[in-house]
This record gives structure tokens, C-alpha cells and sequence, in this order.
């Protein structure tokens, strides 16, 4: 660009960090964090076609302590970019753009995006992969326990 | 004939249109996609996260099983398309703002679309595998 003698307006730096300025660029912070972690899904899908010792490496990674921490920022990320981009949608329609009712909604992302991760790791949490086994693989389960418990009778 | 067509299908308004493509050269395209997909997104990531929780720990099996039925197959590639291709948006924005050398600029916004469009294939692909 062509440096030009017109008067620049302030720079960043002088603003004081508001409420609606940092929310602003957590969403795009967000958005980026969100595609990266797209390539995650990606692996995940490309795993499941290479076949069952691909799929459990990242099946295994999945579960790992740092696994588990990279989907818990994937979540955060994304419920809160979620919860804001509902905001941004609702900006769009010409509503809530009064000062206070900006600062309203953004203090309201950020509750809806501590409860959504907060409801959703409760129930992933609690959630036992056994009961996502299909009805087959439950039964072969239990022929293959079956004569166990037989014999110690 | 196009010009009907075209007139029929737009959501802009008649004034816009006569106006031209405003001051960036290209409309309110790139605007409006990112708000349709913005929308989609919302079910398509909801249900995703939902998906992920019931197949914690999954064997490739019950996968294979899960991806082979139609609807999460479906759901599956809906969520690729309009996730790669709100990401391609926005991503092009951030680029745009913060590239400010030409050559670099160009270089980052054709790479990332080429980018995103090979993984979206290679998800599509694999589903496509497995599914079918
Ligand atoms: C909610 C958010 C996220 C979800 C749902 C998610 C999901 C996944 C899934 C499904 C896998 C494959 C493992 C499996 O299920 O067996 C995986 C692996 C992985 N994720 Fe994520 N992810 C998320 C966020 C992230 C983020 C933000 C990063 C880093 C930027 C990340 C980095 C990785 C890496 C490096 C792997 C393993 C790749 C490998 O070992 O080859 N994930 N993730
Ligand atoms: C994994 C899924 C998603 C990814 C990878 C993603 C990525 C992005 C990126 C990179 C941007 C550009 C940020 C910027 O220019 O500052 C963006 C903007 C946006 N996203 Fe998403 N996003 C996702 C999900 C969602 C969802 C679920 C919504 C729901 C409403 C949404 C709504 C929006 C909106 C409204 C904008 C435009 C913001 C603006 O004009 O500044 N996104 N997204």
C-alpha cells in the first residue's frame, strides 16, 4: 500500500480492552481454533477407511490425556463461537444493537457457553461406550461369558 | 433467459443489483454464504458433538456400522460441505486482513482453498468407503 497523508484513526493500542472488543476477536480467534480442529474429523473419517488398526490409533489418541484436552478446546471453541454466532445472526437481523443490549447478549454467550460444555463433558463423562455396542456385539459379549460363569458354578 | 432466471433465484434487492457490486467488486455473495452456512452449522456441529459423545471408545466395527447408516452417512457429509466451505469464508477474511503483501496474500487464499477442498474430498471420500 501507498503511504498517504491522510489522518489515521487511533490506534488499538489506545483503547481501553472492552467487553464487546474482546468478544469480537475471540470469534474469529474461535473460528480459526474451529478449522483447525476440522483436520481432527478429517484424520478421524480417513482412519476409519484405512481400516481397524488406523482407526484405533486414533481411537487410542482420542482417549489419551492430551487427546481428551485438544477435544475439550475443540468444545469450548466451538460452543462458544456457536453461542456468538447466533449473536452475529441476531446483529444481522437489525436487533440488540444498542450498546447495552450488546453487552447484555455478549454476557450471555459466555453463560450459555459455560453451561453447553459444562452439560455436554457431564454427559460425555458419564456416557460408558459400552452402551453404544450394537445388539450383535453385546451378544457375543455374553457367549463369550456364558461358559465362564458355568463352570464356576 | 439467464437474465430471468437469475432474477428469480437472487435474494438481492433490484436497487442492488442495478447499483453494481459495491465497493470490494464482488457483491454480497460472500457475505450471504457465510450467514446460510453460519445456520447450517448449527444442527449439522450440534449433532456431531452428540455423535462423538455415543461413539466414545468405539471399536472400528461399531464405526463402520454407525457410518453405514444412511442418515449419519448424510449427516456426516453435510457437515463436511457446509463446515469446509463456512471455514473457506471466513478464512479468506482473516487472510484479507491480516496479509497485507500481495503475493503472500494470494498465495495464502488460493492455498487455502485447495486446502480445505482436498480434505473435504479425502472426509467424502472415506465416508463414501465405508458406507457404501
Ligand atoms: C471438540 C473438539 C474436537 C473434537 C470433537 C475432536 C475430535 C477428534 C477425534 C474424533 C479424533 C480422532 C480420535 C478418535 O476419536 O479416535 C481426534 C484426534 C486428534 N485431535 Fe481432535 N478434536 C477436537 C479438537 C482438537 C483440537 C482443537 C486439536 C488441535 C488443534 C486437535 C488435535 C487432535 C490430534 C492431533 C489428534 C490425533 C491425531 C493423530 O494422532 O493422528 N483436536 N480428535
Ligand atoms: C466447526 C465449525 C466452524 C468453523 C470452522 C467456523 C469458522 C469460522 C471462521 C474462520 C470465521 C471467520 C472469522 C472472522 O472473520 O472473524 C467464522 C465466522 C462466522 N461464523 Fe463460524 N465456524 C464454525 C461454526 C459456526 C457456527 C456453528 C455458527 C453458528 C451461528 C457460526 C457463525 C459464524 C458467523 C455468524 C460468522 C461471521 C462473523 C463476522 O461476520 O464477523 N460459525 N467462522
Amino acid at each position: 500500500m501507498t503511504p498517504s497523508d491522510r489522518p489515521l484513526s487511533p490506534h488499538l493500542q489506545v483503547y481501553k480492552p472492552q467487553l464487546t472488543t474482546m468478544l469480537s476477536i475471540l470469534h474469529r480467534a474461535c473460528g480459526v481454533a474451529l478449522a483447525l480442529g476440522s483436520l481432527m474429523v478429517v484424520w478421524w473419517l480417513v482412519a476409519a477407511a484405512c481400516g481397524p488398526e488406523a482407526f484405533g490409533t486414533a481411537q487410542q489418541f482420542a482417549a489419551s490425556p492430551l487427546g481428551t484436552f485438544m477435544i475439550f478446546g475443540w468444545s469450548v471453541a466451538l460452543f462458544y463461537h456457536l453461542c456468538n454466532g447466533v449473536r452475529h445472526l441476531i446483529w444481522d437481523t437489525g436487533h440488540l444493537l444498542k450498546i447495552e443490549n450488546a453487552y447484555r447478549a455478549g454476557y450471555a454467550v459466555l453463560c450459555a457457553t459455560v453451561l453447553l460444555t459444562a452439560a455436554v463433558w457431564g454427559c460425555a463423562l458419564k456416557f460408558s461406550p459400552d452402551a453404544a455396542l450394537s445388539a450383535p456385539i453385546v451378544s457375543d459379549t455374553l457367549a463369550n461369558t456364558t461358559p465362564k460363569t458355568e463352570g464356576w458354578q | 433467459m439467464m437474465d430471468t432466471k437469475e432474477k428469480q433465484g437472487s435474494m438481492r434487492s433490484p436497487l442492488a443489483r442495478a447499483r453494481g457490486l459495491g465497493a470490494a467488486g464482488h457483491g454480497s455473495g460472500h457475505w450471504m454464504a457465510q450467514r446460510f452456512t453460519a445456520i447450517a452449522n448449527i444442527p449439522l456441529t450440534l449433532w456431531l458433538v452428540y455423535s462423538i459423545i455415543t461413539l466414545k471408545g468405539a471399536s472400528h466395527e461399531v464405526f463402520v456400522a454407525w457410518l453405514g447408516q444412511p442418515v449419519n452417512a448424510v449427516l456426516m457429509i453435510l457437515f463436511l460441505l457446509s463446515v469446509f466451505y463456512h471455514a473457506a469464508l471466513g478464512l479468506q477474511v482473516v487472510i484479507e486482513d491480516y496479509v497485507h503483501c500481495s503475493c503472500a496474500k494470494i498465495t495464502a487464499l488460493i492455498g487455502i482453498k485447495f486446502a480445505l477442498l482436498a480434505l473435504a474430498m479425502a472426509s467424502i471420500l472415506s465416508i463414501l468407503k465405508v458406507a457404501l
